[in-house]
This record gives structure tokens, sequence and C-alpha cells, in this order.
């Protein structure tokens, strides 16, 4: 704490010095204060007229640029027309402008042009676009430097003036527009607010928030309270969020005529200041079309950079399963119908064909099989395979009349320090991080947990015996769970290897541990994350495993690297969890800033954004056939996704707390969610997602109308008496496992 | 510096930002040698101070919640320090509370961080404590096939809100269904939080069948069994499962009408133990948190009353003790009276009622007698002020005339007898709040005629009491809440269940204490706190000296014996409670304890006499003036008849 006080004259010293590093931002405008729009600037050169009538030529351009950018192509031509102006000179005072931002990229040019054009339209009193033409007269580069974000100073105190007003007119707005335009609210109170602190109005912005504060919704509370502490400039610096605010637009999606009107509103109101930050730091997604519902929105909105843009979602996204690799099952296993030899396969194959018909033929949604360089099997997997697909045929069909049996593993005496856990796909182990940094391995089949021999041992061994590998174990350290001790902080992430030979944990101490469970030790520990590492996950083929943390990238990783393969970065807060689609090719990340990506594997693209939940996504789960995912966050809501269409599908509420596990049963038919509220909910999966498959998308305008329905698709709640469900697992048979710490208070 | 930590959190539910005073500014600075600081400074140091540790605060959110918990810890900062490359706090690893202390005064408040000097032989000398247990897995069903089944580990089926709503709108519990359907239909866009809960309540229906499953049946047969049988350690296991498990609503029903139709039966039988037996269990049942008990209070309190104020409850009135019986369904029904009543109901008044009428018949008999004005004066002091105290002076005389007039009876002189000291006991006090303070004899004569000198003199030691304690409550710092000191030292050795810690209790007694037990009771919970026996030497006269005893619940099998002599009185001890084991002939395998208390010289104390075995005891002289000497249970005063 000490160090803290003492460390903040430095950071203020700092503050200081970057204050006067940017000059033009706060002084330029400053003398032209004064000056009303009706008479030239007096600091203007004695030709006036001429320089009015460049100025006006400006303002014709950036018109133009603007309508054109907004693809209005009959007003262009109207305006051309009337002003009698040539078709060329349109693009290149736009590049330029993009150039003097640098960085900021073609977003800001669009702005800077557009808000140059709005203050001539207005009169050119405001700051910053009217002083640029004063002083050079020529350029709108420098016009776009002086824009650079926060650095227009309107007078402060109308700032609140400016709202209100806007908000008067979105309260009196026709109904139908007014959800949409409400939209505005959030991003503009953020960035008014942002701005009155960037410029040092302290005072006003506190009372600006204060004012205003209230009317935000509900789900933008937590950010309304990092901002409500940021009340100077130096804060700014540090603050990632703050910093991702100023540089992400804020995307709305309006429909056009909801734009218009908007427009037409500012426009009257010369309300440049509100024209301006709409300009610069929000994405205004336009669609043709009916209006949104104000549910429909909100189902959508909540995200801390507003919603997906529509072209983010639009990329194909191979959901499809891979195929099956060909294993014959040996009959001679089949015990119960030996004389029945020719029936068996045939038997059996229909079964395969059920959970996998499209791996027969090449399902057109599944990827290449070679797009991902997988592992290839080996014999121990092949035998896994065919037990699996022996107990898949013992599983049970579950449906709304068959429930799943849920047992529950419940961990005593950890005094809250459960953090993970993960069970194999065969549930003979569960694995569990603690806070303490050590990570357990349980067996829970009466198979005991032995580590391999040592080396000096090994070599006594007759290597060409048939039971090599029993002989390899030591009997003595056979007991029924396992310490691994390695990491130097709590350990948040566990994954078993589909082999069962690895476990992944990822800390705390921001590494990820690969251990052998032969071995019982760790093998290596991959750094590359710098901070706390949330969640890990192995891919189903094994191998593969990505990792995400507090550092907002998610990392992929060959076991046998110790450095990334890919990273994905584009998330605006923590990843929290991070999930692997059953193909492989893809990974979903949950993060912090409340949304949802998906990221192509082969090419780290990111090929969905999810947004619609209003807090930090806590679990994810990809439905068995790949073509859906689930997502719970901590305001206990399950959103459900459509991967192909890239739209939500459903919403799932009914928990009152995080939810941090979901798991489809095997067959996709159930859903199963578990939460810190202490209850375990099975969900009708297989009706929520038929409701919507019979529907056709309204994909053009990329929103539908989610059904209200959580209450039918509720099949169960179970209740524990004081342990949060922190995992659950499907067995082969459908049995669910769930898993959690008991809390003595 | 970590004082602000504290206060930040503390307030940071408020929207606005908050900032801290510069006041602790100054302080810190002068705690780091940097005296005179401008206020400027302050100012922007507690401002910024303020923002970083806000910061700080959200980042530990993050461990809280990727932590999968509640509860901020002082190690979620300390990692969130470690984020910002700030080196941790060392020294703060407590998991369960911020070893901050608070104070006030003068207007200011503070939060300090109490560091102690502690003696290192202190710690050396001192044993060591449990080693934790070890992280273990257990495996249960929360659900089969759908359905959750009603075992220990699994949450009780019904709350108690969901048997009230059960129980009191039974017609809402049928109407969710059709709402439902309807707006199934409807395709309703708002399900009503209503519509929520009739549904889920939907669902619990078909759980709350009024069969039991063969488990349950097992279970209220060995239950009722105990609860009535002879073996007292069954018993004790019996109540204790009826007092804590929370899977009983649905055997409520049966409970109800067994306990009615057990006291109908054995009242007419005069079957005392029996009796008793069954108000333990009322009271078991009341004692349970998960029961919603107002459903069967119809069958409950008629039988509770029965014991109250029967004309027989024994066989031979004047050697058995149901005067305890008595008295313990009187607490039964006050307490009962505190909870159920409600303005629809009217139990209080309605009982009080009862009890009034009977006790204002002449013809009443002192058994009833003593039964109503146990009862009333169980109430409360509000209750013995408007309806007891008026009337002392009437059924002083009535007293007189049994005492003092020709023999008529020996059971109405015992009744007569009982009756005067119930009157004397409860009214004591509250007279002594009601009258200042001067008590003439004469002057009580007069208002309360026979009664008066003996209540004159009960009043002023009451006073006395009262001063007493109020002189050690203000002495010591020790205070031990407990609603009703409980002199129930009985552990019958190895029952299970009893995981709770014991609470402490407070002994009152005026010599000094032996405590004795054979066989520490297993706990199954960590680490029960030791038990604490506060003794309050109260000898007449000498500055009461008061000792802990701590009870250590030792691992090792060998009894703990804490003796702790009085200063210089020769008293002899009063309450000796030692295990009976051995020296009860009988061949049954419990723990009896044997509660034997002499009569000291002081004149009035309490005067407890119970033995175990079958020898009939001679009439006992239950003088509970000293309140805390109130036993939990009236098996303690009595024994049993068989």
């Amino acid at each position: 704490m000490t160090r803290l006080a003492v460390s903040a004259p430095g950071e203020k010293m700092a503050a200081v010095q970057d204050g006067g590093s940017e000059p033009e931002g706060e002084k330029e405008p400053q003398p032209e204060l004064p000056s009303d729009g009706s008479s030239a600037p007096a600091a203007t050169p004695a030709s006036k007229p001429e320089e009015q009538q460049q100025q006006q030529q400006q303002t014709l351009l950036a018109v133009l640029q603007f309508l054109k950018r907004n693809k209005l192509i009959e007003s262009v031509d109207a305006l051309r027309r009337e002003a009698g102006l040539a078709d060329e000179p349109d693009e290149a005072p736009g590049s330029e402008a993009g150039g003097g931002v640098g960085g900021a990229a073609a977003g800001s040019a669009d702005s800077a042009d557009a808000s140059a054009l709005l203050s001539r339209v207005a009169g050119a009193a405001q700051s910053g676009a009217a002083s640029a033409p004063a002083k050079g007269g020529e350029d709108q580069p420098d016009v776009s430097v002086v824009l650079s974000a926060y650095s227009q100073q309107g007078d402060p105190s109308l700032y609140q003036v400016y709202y209100s007003g806007l908000k008067k007119f979105i309260e009196s707005v026709l109904d139908c527009h007014r959800a949409e335009l409400s939209q505005l609210f959030y991003p503009l109170f953020v960035h008014m607010y942002l701005e009155l602190v960037y410029n040092n109005h302290e005072s006003e912005a506190k009372a600006f928030f204060e004012k205003f504060s209230g009317d935000q919704e509900c789900y933008y509370q937590d950010d309304l309270r990092v901002l409500s502490g940021l009340t100077k400039k130096e804060h700014m610096k540090g603050n990632e969020t703050l910093l991702d605010f100023r540089t992400s637009k804020f995307v709305l999606r309006i429909s056009r005529d909801s734009y218009q009107l908007l427009k037409r509103h500012l426009q009257e109101r010369q309300n440049n200041q509100i024209w301006n930050i709409i300009q610069e730091h929000l994405y205004i997604d336009i669609f043709d079309g009916m209006p949104r519902s104000k549910s429909q929105i909100d189902s959508m909105s909540g995200s801390l950079a507003g919603e997906a843009r529509r072209e983010a979602n639009k990329a194909k996204v191979f959901y499809g399963l891979l195929k099956e690799p060909e294993i014959e099952v040996p009959l001679d296993d089949e015990d119960e119908e030996a004389e029945n030899e020719e029936g068996k396969p045939k038997k059996k194959k229909p079964k395969k064909d059920s959970m996998g018909s499209k791996s027969k033929k090449q399902d057109p949604n599944a990827p290449q099989q070679n797009r991902i360089p997988l592992p290839e099997l080996k014999d121990s997997d092949k035998l896994d395979k065919i037990m699996y697909m022996k107990e898949a045929t013992k599983r049970i069909r579950l449906g709304p009349e068959t429930l799943p049996s849920i047992c529950f593993y419940t961990f005593l005496n950890v005094y809250q320090g459960l953090t993970a856990v993960d069970f194999t796909d065969d549930s003979s182990l569960i694995a569990g991080g603690f806070a303490d940094s050590t990570v357990r391995v349980w067996s829970v089949t009466p198979k005991k947990l032995r580590k391999v021999k040592s080396a000096a041992d090994l070599s006594l061994i007759d290597k060409e015996s048939d039971d090599v590998l029993e002989r390899i174990m030591d009997e003595k350290t056979a007991s029924e769970s396992k310490i691994l001790y390695g990491h130097s902080g709590p350990v948040y992430g566990v994954s078993f290897s589909p082999d069962r030979n690895y476990l992944l944990s990822s800390s705390e101490d921001g590494t990820v541990r690969l251990w052998s469970l032969q071995t019982f030790t760790c093998l290596v520990a991959y750094k590359g994350h710098n901070y706390p590492v949330w969640d890990t996950q192995f891919s189903p083929y094994g191998y593969y495993f990505v990792s995400g943390g507090h550092d907002r990238v998610a990392r992929l990783w060959a076991t046998d690297h110790y450095q990334p393969l890919r990273m994905f970065a584009g998330h605006l807060g923590d990843i929290t969890c991070t999930r692997f689609h059953p193909n492989s090719n893809y990974v979903a990340t949950g993060s912090a800033d409340r949304t949802i990506r998906l990221w192509d594997v082969l090419n780290g693209h990111c090929v969905r954004v999810f947004t619609g939940h209003k807090g930090p996504i806590h679990s994810l789960a990809f439905s068995p056939n790949g073509k859906y995912l689930a997502s719970g966050s901590t305001d206990g809501r399950v959103l459900l996704w459509d991967l192909g269409h890239g739209l939500m599908i459903g919403e799932l509420k009914g928990h009152t707390d995080t939810v941090y596990a979901l798991k489809f049963s095997r067959d996709g038919e159930i859903l199963a969610s578990g939460s810190m509220d202490n209850t375990v909910r099975l969900w009708d999966a297989f009706k929520a997602f038929d409701d919507v498959e019979t529907d056709d998308f309204t994909a053009a305008t990329g929103h539908i109308h989610l059904p209200d329905n959580s209450q039918e698709l509720l099949l169960g709640t179970y209740l524990t008496k004081a342990t949060p469900v922190i995992h659950l697992h499907f067995t082969r048979r459908n049995l669910l496992l769930a898993a959690g710490s008991y809390n003595s208070q | 510096m970590r004082s602000a930590c504290v206060m930040a959190e503390e307030r940071r539910q408020k929207q606005c930002s908050v900032v801290l005073p510069t006041e602790s500014m100054k302080a810190m600075a002068e705690s780091v040698g940097v005296g005179q600081l401008q206020e400027d400074s302050c100012v922007a140091l507690s401002e910024e101070v303020s923002y970083r540790i806000k910061e700080i605060a959200q980042d530990a959110l993050k461990f809280m919640h990727h932590g999968k918990r509640r509860k901020l810890t002082t190690s979620d900062i300390d990692h969130a320090l470690k984020l910002k490359n700030v080196e941790p706090l060392y020294g703060f690893q407590s998991q369960e509370f911020i070893p901050f202390r608070f104070a006030s005064g003068g207007g200011r408040e503070l939060h300090f961080y109490e560091e102690k000097e502690v003696d290192l032989s202190d710690i050396i000398n001192t044993p060591l404590p449990r080693v934790p247990l070890d992280v273990s897995l257990k495996a249960h069903w929360l659900s089969i096939d759908g359905v959750q089944p009603s075992i220990p580990e699994n949450p009780p089926p019904a709350t108690k809100e969901q048997q009230k709503k059960e129980s009191t709108e039974p017609l809402k519990a049928v109407k969710p269904g059709q709402e439902e359907e309807g707006s199934i239909q409807a395709k309703g866009q708002s399900a009503t939080s209503a519509e929520v809960k009739g549904k889920e309540k939907l669902r619990m229906k078909p759980r709350s069948t009024h069969e039991l499953s063969v488990e349950q049946q097992l279970y209220y047969k060995e239950i009722t069994e105990a609860c009535v049988g002879s073996c007292e350690a069954k018993r004790a296991e019996a109540l204790q499962s009826i007092a804590t498990d929370p899977g009983l609503y649905q055997m409520l029903p049966r409970f109800s009408t067994f306990i009615s139709e057990g006291v109908r039966v054995n009242v007419v039988q005069n079957n005392l133990a029996l009796l008793i037996y069954l108000m333990r269990m009322v009271k078991a049942l009341m004692d349970n948190p998960t029961l919603y008990l107002e459903k069967y209070l119809h069958e409950l309190l008629p039988a509770v009353v029965t014991c109250i104020v029967s004309k027989q409850l024994c066989l031979r009135p004047d050697v058995d003790n149901h005067w305890a019986l008595r008295d313990f369904a009187a607490r039964l029904m006050a307490q009962s009276c505190k909870t159920f009543s409600t303005t629809t109901n009217n139990i209080q008044s309605r009982i009080t009622k009862t009890f009034t009428k009977a006790w204002l018949d002449d013809k009443t008999q002192w058994t009833t007698r003593y039964g109503c004005i146990a009862g009333l004066s169980e109430l409360g002091a509000d209750v013995i002020k408007t309806l007891i105290i008026p009337r002392l002076a009437v059924e002083g005389a009535r007293i007189k005339a049994v005492m003092e007039g020709p023999v008529v009876s020996n059971i109405d002189k015992i009744g007569a007898d009982h009756v005067q000291s119930l009157l004397l006991k409860h009214c004591a006090s509250v007279v002594a709040k009601m009258r200042p303070a001067p008590d003439v004899m004469e002057q009580y004569r007069a208002d309360f005629g026979y009664l008066g000198p003996m209540l004159c003199s009960h009043v002023v030691k009451a006073r006395a009491q009262a001063a007493l304690q109020a002189q050690t409550v203000n002495r010591t710092t020790l205070t031990i809440t407990q609603p009703r000191p409980s002199l129930s030292v009985s552990q019958s050795g190895g029952v299970g269940g009893s995981g709770g810690p014991r609470t402490p209790s407070i002994i009152k007694v005026p010599s000094s204490l032996t405590l004795m037990s054979t066989r520490p009771a297993t706990p199954t919970q960590p680490s029960p706190p030791a038990t604490k026996y506060i003794v309050m030497a109260t000898s007449a006269g000498a500055a009461s000296t008061q000792q802990v005893i701590t009870l250590s619940s030792s691992q090792s099998g060998s009894p703990v014996t804490s003796t702790v002599p009085s200063g210089s009185t020769s008293l002899q001890p009063l309450v000796k409670l030692e295990s009976g084991g051995g020296t009860v002939a009988g061949s049954r395998p419990l723990q009896k304890y044997i509660v034997v208390s002499l009569p000291s010289s002081s004149s009035s104390s309490s005067s407890l006499e119970h033995k175990g075995g079958t020898t009939a005891t001679s009439p006992v002289t239950i003088e509970t003036s000293v309140k805390s000497e109130r036993s939990e249970s009236p098996a303690t005063h009595t024994h049993s008849p068989h």
C-alpha cells in the first residue's frame, strides 16, 4: 500500500507531461471559442470571401463524402447536380484524414470528415472543426489531428444540456423508434463523461454522472461503477477498460428510419457535440426494415463494446463433425449374441450412423478432414473408441420424460478452496484445482492410481511379456488420489487429455502446466501468459490445447511446442473460459467484456462475435453435433447460439447466480447447467433448438424474436444443501455427474 | 493505510465516487514520518489513493469470481496487487475474516489492526491444534431419474415457506397449473414471478404425497418407539433427530397425531413419564427450523395445555413431581405463543383467557391452579403484572386457609405450597421492578396480604441479585448472550449427529464446581470450541469472584476434571456431575449423570436433588429462585417412576 502512495506522484508527473505533448488538442481551439458563427472569426485573414468560398466547398465535399459512405447515392447525385460539382475529388481528403489520425484506421477518417461536415453545416462555431480551416485554410489532415479522441472542448457546462436535449428528443419520438434510439444513451453518456474527465472538468463530470447515471440500463451497472471512480485524466492512463472504450467503437444497430430521425434532429438543433461523438466513437450499423423492439435490443446488448457488427458474423463456419475413423468392432467381445454374428455388425452400424450419419458421406458443413492436422490414432485410442461405442449402445436416451440421474461429487474440507474440476471422458478420474496451488486427481473407480516404476526398476522388466503395461506400474504407489505440486498460485483451470495420459492445469502464476498421469509429475510449464490464466482445455483430439487469461489473449498450443501456435486477440476484457469445438477446428472464448468469440484455429481469425450477455461469461458448452453453443454468465442466464447463422436462438432464465458449469447430454437432448446458487438445472435443449429450426431465420437483419419460454424448457431444478455446482459431466451412458465443494456457511 | 482499505470497501456500494478523508492521509503520513503535509497534497493523495484502491478492489473481485466464491478474501487482494506489480501485503492470510477491529469515539471512526504481544512460551505450551482434515470426495445422488431423493445429503424437499404456502393457500396451489397452461397457449411475453413460482410448486406437488415411503414408515416407527421407550440414550438420539432432520415435514401430521393421542390416553392413565416424553417431542418439533408447525397447532396446543392444567397427571400426586412437567409445558406454551401467535389466530390471548378463567374459579384444584399460574407467568412480565399481581392477596388468603387451617389433605397442602413458591418466584422480580426500593415488610403485608412478608424478602433478594448481575456485567467485558442458560450437561456418550458446537453455559453456584465427564463427546466437526463454564461464586457478602473453566473436549479418553475451589469460604460443592455408569447397578450401557446438589449454608439457595435408579425421592423442594438453574427438560427434575 505504501508503494501505491509513493507511485502516485510519479504517475501524475507522467500525466502532466503527457498533457503537454498534445498541445494542438488543447490550445488550438481556445482562441476560437468566443467567435460566433455569424461573423467571420477575427483571427482569419482579410481575404474573407475567398476563405468562405473555400470553406463552403470543403463543406460540400465533406457532405458528399459522408453521403457516399452511408450509401446515399441518390442524395449524392442530387447534391452534386445542385452544387455543380465534378465527380472526382471525393476520395482524396478522406484518405488523408485517415492518415492523420494515425492507426485509428478508416473509421476515424469517416468521423473526421463527418464532424467537419457538421460543424460547418452548423455555422462553424464549434471549436475543433472550425479552428482548422481558420488556421491553414486548406487542410483536412489538421482537422483530424485536432479531433484526436476526446480533445474537443465544448463548453463543459453545456454537456448536460446537450444530453438532456437528446434525452428529451428520444423520449418524445415515436414508440417504435424510441427503443432503438435509446441505445445511444449509454455510449453517449460514457463518452461525454470521459470527454469531460479528459479535459479536466472534474466537477462538471461528476455532476454529469450524478445526473444521468441513473438513466442507464441496469446491466451497465458494473461499468458505471468503474466509471464513477474515474475522475481524473491521469486515471485514464492505466485503465485498460477505458482505453478499450476509447479506441474501439461502440457498435449500435439502428434501423434506417430511426437513424434518419436522429440525424435530422441533431442537425436541426445543431447539436455538434453529440454528433461528433456519434461519428467518432460509435459505429452505427444501419439496416433497412422494421425498427427493433425493446426486448430484441435488450437481448443483444450488454457487451462492453455494443453489439457485434453484422459482418463480423458473416464468415462461414464449418460446424459439422469430422468423420469418425472406421474401427472394426471386435465381435468376439459381444458374448450375449455370439450366434448372431451376422446380425451384430448391422445392428452396430446403424447405431453408429445415428450418432454421426453425416460422417458416412462428408457433411457439407464439416471442415475437411485434414483442415487442421490431427494426431493419428494410437492403438490405445482405438481401444478406447471401441469402449466408447460399446458404452454408447447402453446409453439412455434422454428427454423430457426420461431425465438423467445426477450423481453429485462433493469435495469436503476444502474451505472454499476448490477452483476447478474436470472429469475424464470415461468418467474414471476427477481432477480438482485448488486455491492452495495444488492439483489433485482422484480415481472414482475401484482402480487405484499408480505411478510408473522408476527407471532403475523399469530396466529389470521383461519388455516382451504380454502384460508389460501392467508390469511397469508400481503397485506400492497405488492410492485413490494423487496430489500434483508445481504451481505457485491458485489453479483456475484443469483439463484431462482425451487419452487420459495427461492433465493440463492453468494457474494464477501465469503458467499452464502439463502433467503426466503415468508418473504424476509435471512435464512442461507453458509460459506465455504473464498474467493469471483463467482457463485451459484440451482439444477433443488431444495434442492441441487452448488457454486464456487476464491478458485478454487466448493462445493455442500444441503439447510438443513450448510456444503458442496461435494467438487469438480481440477481446476487450479478461478471457474467462475457453472451449474447443467438437471438430477441433474452432475455439470459443468467453470474456469479461461480455462477448463470446469463436476463432478459427486454422488462421486465427475471429469468425463469430456473440453479444447479449450482461455479465462476464463463465461457462461455455458446444452441443455434441457442433451446431450450437451454450454460454452462461454471472447474471445467471444461459444463452444459446447457432454457430452457422451466428445468431442467438435462446435464452434460459432461472439461475440466480453465476453459471459456472454447462454441459450437453451425449446426444444433445438435455442441457445441464450448474450454478453458484447451489442448483443443477436441466433444460430441454432439443425443444429449444427445434423451435428455432422450424422457424426460418430472418438472417438478413440478424435479429430474431426470442420466445420467452425458459419455464417450458426447464425440466428440473435440483438444489444442493450448500454446494455451488462448478462442474458437470455426462458419462457415456448419460448419467450426469456434478461436482462442487461444500460451503459450510 | 490498511485501515483506509477497509473503509473504502465498506462504502463502495454507493454509486457515486467516495474519497478517503484527508485526515487518513495525514495520519498515514505521520505514521511514516512525514510531518507537515499540505492540505492540497492531502487532497490529491487521497483522491489518487481512493482510485487505486477501487481499482484493486475491482481486480480482486475477478479473483473471487474465478475462485468460485462469494466472499472476497485477503488473498484475492494480494493477487490483485500482484497483477499491478505491487508487492502483496504479507501476513494477512486469514481465510475467514479480516483482522481489523473497529473503534469509534469522539466522532471519529477508526479501523485498526490489533497486534498483541504474544508470549512465545504460551504458544509452545499450548497443545497443538487439531490437524485440519484432508480434502476428500464424497458422492451422493442428487437426483434419481429426475426425482430428488430425500437423503441427508440433499436439502429438505420443501422449505418452510413452501409448507406454509401449501397449508395457507391451498387454492393457489391448484391454480398455477391452469394459469400455466394458459400461458403456454398464449406464449406470454412476460412470465411473471408468480407464474414461475407456481410452476415450481407444481413440480414440487407430486413429491409431497400423503403416503409415506417404506423408509419413512420405518423411521417413524423407530423414532416414536425411541421417544416413549425406556432407553434414555435412544430417546436423546430420537429427539435430536426430530429437532434437526430436515425432511420430516411429511411425517409431521403423524407426529402431531401421535402426540395428541398420546397425551389424551396417558392423562387418563396418569402416566407421568410418558407425558413428559411427549412434551419433549413437542419441544423437539418446535426446535426443528425446517418445520412449519402452524398447520398442526390445533392438535399440539391442546395437548400442551392438558399437561399444564390437568387435575391429575400422575398416579401419586403427593410424591411424583408433576410440577416440573407443568412448568415445562408452560414454557413450551409460552414459546409457542411467542412464535406462532398472530393477529388472526390470537393464540396468546386465547390461552391467557383459558388460564385466567380456570384460575378464577374457586373450585379449581391446586394442581390446575398451579398450572394456570405457571402458564400465565411464563408469558412474561406484563402478564404477571396485569393478571397475577392484582390477585396475590386473594391467592394468599386461599393459601393461608390451607396452610394454617385445619388439615384437609396432604395433597392440598403440597399444592398450596407449590403455588406459593411459584407465585413468589415469578412475582418477585416483577414486583422489584414495579415498586420503589425500600421494601417494608408491613407495607407488603398490607398490599399483598398473607404472601406479603415472603414476597418482601424475595423482592429484596431479587434486587440484590439484579444489582450483582449489573455489577458483573459492567465489570467484565465478556458478555455471553444466551437466552436461557441451561444446566443440562447430559452428554450421552457416542450420540452421533450432534455436530454443532456446544454453547457455553453459565452456571451460577454459590460454591465450587466439579465437572467430570468420563467420555467426552466425540466431535464430528473438525474442532468445536471448548465448552466454557463460567462459574460465579455468589456467596453472600463476598465480592463475586469469577472463574472460567474451559473444558476442552479432549481427544483422549481420559476424563477431564476441572475443579475450581472457591476462595476462602468453606462451602460444600453444590453441583456435581459425575458419571454414574459404574455406580448404577443396572446393566444398561448408557451413561447417567447425577446431579447432586447439597443445600448450602445460605438460606434460600436452590437445592436440587435428583437420583437415578428406582428409589423414590422424597418430596423435593425445587426452589428455582435462581433462574439459571432452570433446565431444558423436566427429565432432569424428575425421574421416571418405572
